[in-house]
């Protein structure tokens, strides 16, 4: 059981990273990106991109860090995905989004065109890459180390709690401590008295679709790591995504985090009952629970 | 509509019309603002007094009629060129930052200014002492008074010429409504001018040199504040006696 | 290509085309009608026809048994069938309801995703219900003994069309009925709506579950069409996704429109197929994901460019303007 509780913070760390994109995304703009786990899908992908093309073209070397399954182009290519999706995220943006809000679009329309932006999105990496699964080192051995309690953790799932701590800690340095962070507040408080103040609310929602694009491919390549990359994976993430980001308030950043964070050690512990396919059921049970009990969140004043 | 002589306008608005399709809220309404002035409007509620700044401020575009600010025309440009330009405006409700502080709300005031605002700042706590002693306090934890202080010190970092303040005192227990309009006056003496929209029209009137009265979105009345404060018909409507 | 070819093909067009309007004559009540945005058609899809497989299937015995798991089999006629489809998916979409039809739109929205992905994951693994991932395969095909087996589709064709029509008419009829007129007056102003004394709530239930059960027959058609079904088939994309894409197509809010809808979204879907002959030889088997990949292009577009869709929502719809 204590196994269990430790993969579920492992698991959990992944989703909480995903989550707190989605919801600074819906905290600003008020609506539900279904388009955020495919988000983390294409992460996963052009990191392998990276990986396996360009780095090996241009000689970086292939050798594994010690008892981790990867070396330097993994470490290269893990900001140079995150800036890429980033990207992607931003252009999204501009190309759909953006359009359909300055006509007025209500929220579902919106969320109805991020439902098609996740089905392109995923079409697309399935013409690219096919719809095999994927490692981004396969065939190696991964020992677990053996921890206290009888648990064993691979090394891989320390560092992903590393990462994901470091990167947490770099968005809480930039909402508090700079200009545009604290824009990005100002703005998911009250977008109108932004606009009053002078707020530049366009380069806020780019600003916001790029962390939130970013924090998503790290959690894409994260998994991919831990376990494996399929083209569903981003999809299969959705509701767990959206459950944590419920559970902690939407809106809020570090809610998202503990929800995440809730969120993997229900579904690992759930596999002691039940079949590990039906977690992402789990997931959505708690999401359900949490919008009858109560639908504003653990740390309340959630949705507008 | 002769507003009075001699007085520097900083801003006028020109017989404007404004509503949404068939509603009209504003008919062929005028007032205009001096340099350094404060000018009150005034009336019953739904008169159309918030829906006057925010036609000035840009946020819903006239049917007809004019905005002028310093000489130029700036009817119907969105907020945030109007910010620029040097109008802040202080809405009634949802006025402040709350899961900020109260520093934190004033640099958001300050958000297009590229130079280095620091003294502005300082100003702003020296004006606002109350709000110095609690500048990393969250602001949505503030009592109402010191939202509204949070709420005014936001739209001064920008240096504004004018300043248009939309029913500061509602909500506010008395002794609180006249803090606010010491402030207010203090804003003022910094060369600060002001359109001051109110339903507490004798405070209103008695802090302004001018003063409006609006009512079922057209002028009724204007003058002198002291002389409108002294008319009879003012009183009984709009004084309580 | 000879004739009878080109119009065998065109009969199987029509008859898919068919099933899909139903589908979308179920979304419009619940989302062109009443605003309710339920993106988990696939569940209501599944489960309708799973039903109806196993009311007009024999329960496996003997032998048979050992590769077949249902939970249960009726061996009840056609007709019985689409009846249990609806009559279960409106169950179904009732339970569902109460917990989730106070929420706000997306929320639901996000609420009918993992709706229909646990339906699809149960179905999938538990097999004693319906044999799980193999799925049910000679579901039986009404009125098959009447003609040679070549020409069934004509029949089928006819069977689809019928039932498409009385759907479209009964929907017609409530459309402009006063229970219609709140249903409107519900998507376009919740709030209005409310004060003006009606339970929100029982409406919204029952647009619900009208268009659950809709939705159930369609699930049955295909079913009984091609014969074989298993969980597979009831994705996200190919359930849920091109039936939106139809309705918004064709305009939601209007019934001809969303039928107009499926036929044209189809005939999209199946002309990229021919397109896709052009690929080189490399791109082939990406044939599906080019093709899926158009139609999320074209939801786009339409998004932006057109969203009322091709008819639009219908202007007058009381009788008492006309």
């Amino acid at each position: 059981m204590a196994e269990l509780v430790v993969y579920g913070i492992v698991l959990g760390s992944i989703i909480s990273l995903g989550a707190i994109g989605l919801t600074l995304v819906y905290g600003i703009l008020q609506f539900a990106n279904f388009a955020h786990g495919d988000l983390m899908t294409v992460g996963a992908y052009i990191a392998l991109f990276f990986v396996s093309g360009p780095f090996a073209w241009i000689g970086i070397p292939d050798n594994t860090f010690g008892p981790f399954s990867f070396g330097w182009r993994m470490v290269i290519a893990f900001p140079f995905s995150m800036l890429a999706v980033g990207g992607v995220s931003i252009l999204l943006d501009r190309i759909l989004y953006r359009n359909l809000r300055n006509r007025g679009s209500g929220r579902v329309t919106l969320a109805i065109s991020a439902l098609g932006a996740s089905f392109i999105i995923r079409m697309v990496v399935l013409i690219i890459w096919g719809a095999d699964y994927r490692f981004y080192r396969p065939g190696i051995l991964r020992p677990a180390l053996k921890l206290p309690l009888g648990v064993k953790i691979r090394p891989d799932q320390i560092l992903i709690l590393i990462v994901v701590f470091l990167l947490v800690i770099l968005l809480h340095l930039f909402l508090q401590r700079t200009k545009m962070g604290k824009a990005m507040r100002a703005t998911s408080d009250n977008m109108e008295l932004a606009r009053i103040s002078g707020i530049d609310i366009e380069r806020v929602i780019t600003w916001t679709w790029g962390i939130g694009g970013a924090l998503a491919a790290a959690a894409g390549i994260l998994y991919g790591i831990d376990v494996q990359i399929h083209t569903g994976m981003g999809w299969n993430f959705l509701i767990p995504l959206f459950a944590a980001a419920i559970l902690g308030s939407i809106g809020n950043m570090y809610g998202a985090l503990v929800g995440g964070l809730v969120i993997g050690v229900a579904q690992q512990v759930s596999t002691a009952f039940l079949l590990p396919t039906y977690k992402s059921a789990v997931a959505f049970f708690i999401m359900i629970l949490i919008l009858l009990i109560r639908p504003q969140g653990i740390f309340g004043g959630g949705r507008k | 509509m002769n507003h009075s002589p001699g007085i520097n306008f900083i801003l006028k608005v020109e017989d404007t019309t404004v509503g949404y399709s068939e509603i009209d809220i504003l008919y062929d309404v005028s007032i205009a603002l001096g340099s350094g002035e404060i000018v009150s409007v005034i009336g019953p509620n739904g008169a159309g007094k918030s829906t006057l700044l925010k036609t000035i401020f840009g946020f819903l575009k006239p049917k007809n009629g004019k905005v002028i600010f310093k000489d130029e025309d700036i009817t119907g440009l969105k907020p945030e060129k109007i910010v620029k330009k040097g109008i802040s405006y202080v809405p009634q409700v949802e006025n402040i930052f709350p899961s900020l502080t109260i520093q934190e709300n004033l640099e958001m005031g300050a958000f297009i200014r590229t130079d280095d605002y620091s003294s502005r700042l300082n100003e702003m706590f020296e004006l606002f002492p109350d709000l110095k002693k609690r500048r990393n306090q969250r602001a949505g934890q503030l009592s109402g008074g010191q939202r509204q202080m949070v709420a005014m010190g936001r739209a001064l970092m920008l240096d504004p010429l004018v300043l248009l303040l939309d029913e500061p005192s509602a909500g506010l227990a008395p002794n609180l409504v006249s803090m606010i309009f010491e402030r207010i006056k203090d804003i003022n003496s910094t060369g600060v001018a002001m359109i001051l929209v109110e339903q507490n029209a004798r405070e209103a009137l008695s802090m302004a040199q001018r003063g409006y009265v609006l009512a079922t979105g057209r002028n009724v009345l204007d003058g002198e504040a002291k002389a409108l404060l002294e008319n009879k018909e003012v009183a009984r409507l709009y004084l309580g006696g | 290509m000879e004739i009878g070819r080109i119009i065998a093909y065109l009969i199987s067009f029509a008859i898919m085309a068919g099933i899909y309007a139903v589908f979308c004559l179920g979304l419009n009540i619940q989302w062109g009608y009443t605003g309710l945005f339920n993106i988990g058609i696939a569940g209501f899809f599944c489960i309708g026809a799973y039903v109806s497989a196993m009311i007009t299937t024999p329960k496996p015995t003997g032998l048979y048994a050992e590769y077949v798991h249902q939970i249960f089999g009726l061996n009840l006629p056609f007709p019985l069938g689409l009846l249990g489809a609806a009559v279960m998916c409106g169950i179904i979409a009732f339970l569902i309801g109460i917990p989730t039809l106070k929420l706000a739109e997306d929320y639901l929205a996000i609420a009918t995703i993992g709706i229909a992905e646990t339906v699809r994951l149960i179905f999938n693994n538990e097999h004693w219900l319906a044999n799980g991932p193999r799925g049910l395969m000679g579901l039986p095909q009404p009125l098959s003994d009447l003609v040679d087996p070549r020409y069934y589709n004509y029949i089928y064709l006819v069977i689809v069309v019928i039932i498409m029509i009385v759907i479209y008419l009964l929907i017609e009829r409530a459309i402009r009925s006063p229970w219609g007129r709140v249903l409107r007056a519900i998507r376009g102003d919740e709030i209005s709506a409310a004060m003006s004394g009606k339970n929100i709530f029982n409406f919204k239930m029952q647009s619900l579950v009208f268009g659950a059960m809709v939705m159930g027959i369609g699930g049955a058609l295909y079913a009984h069409y091609t014969k074989a079904i298993s969980p597979d088939v009831f994705t996200p994309l190919y359930g849920t996704f091109i039936i939106w894409v139809m309705v918004i197509a064709g305009g939601s809010g209007n019934n001809k429109g969303v039928i107009l809808g499926a036929f044209v979204v189809w005939a999209i879907w199946i002309g990229t197929r021919f397109m896709t002959e052009f690929l080189p030889y490399t791109l082939k088997a990406r044939a599906p994901y080019i093709r899926y990949l158009l139609i999320g292009i074209l939801l786009e577009f339409i998004l932006i460019y057109k969203p009322q869709g091709l008819l639009g929502e219908e202007k007058k719809v009381s009788k008492l303007l006309e």
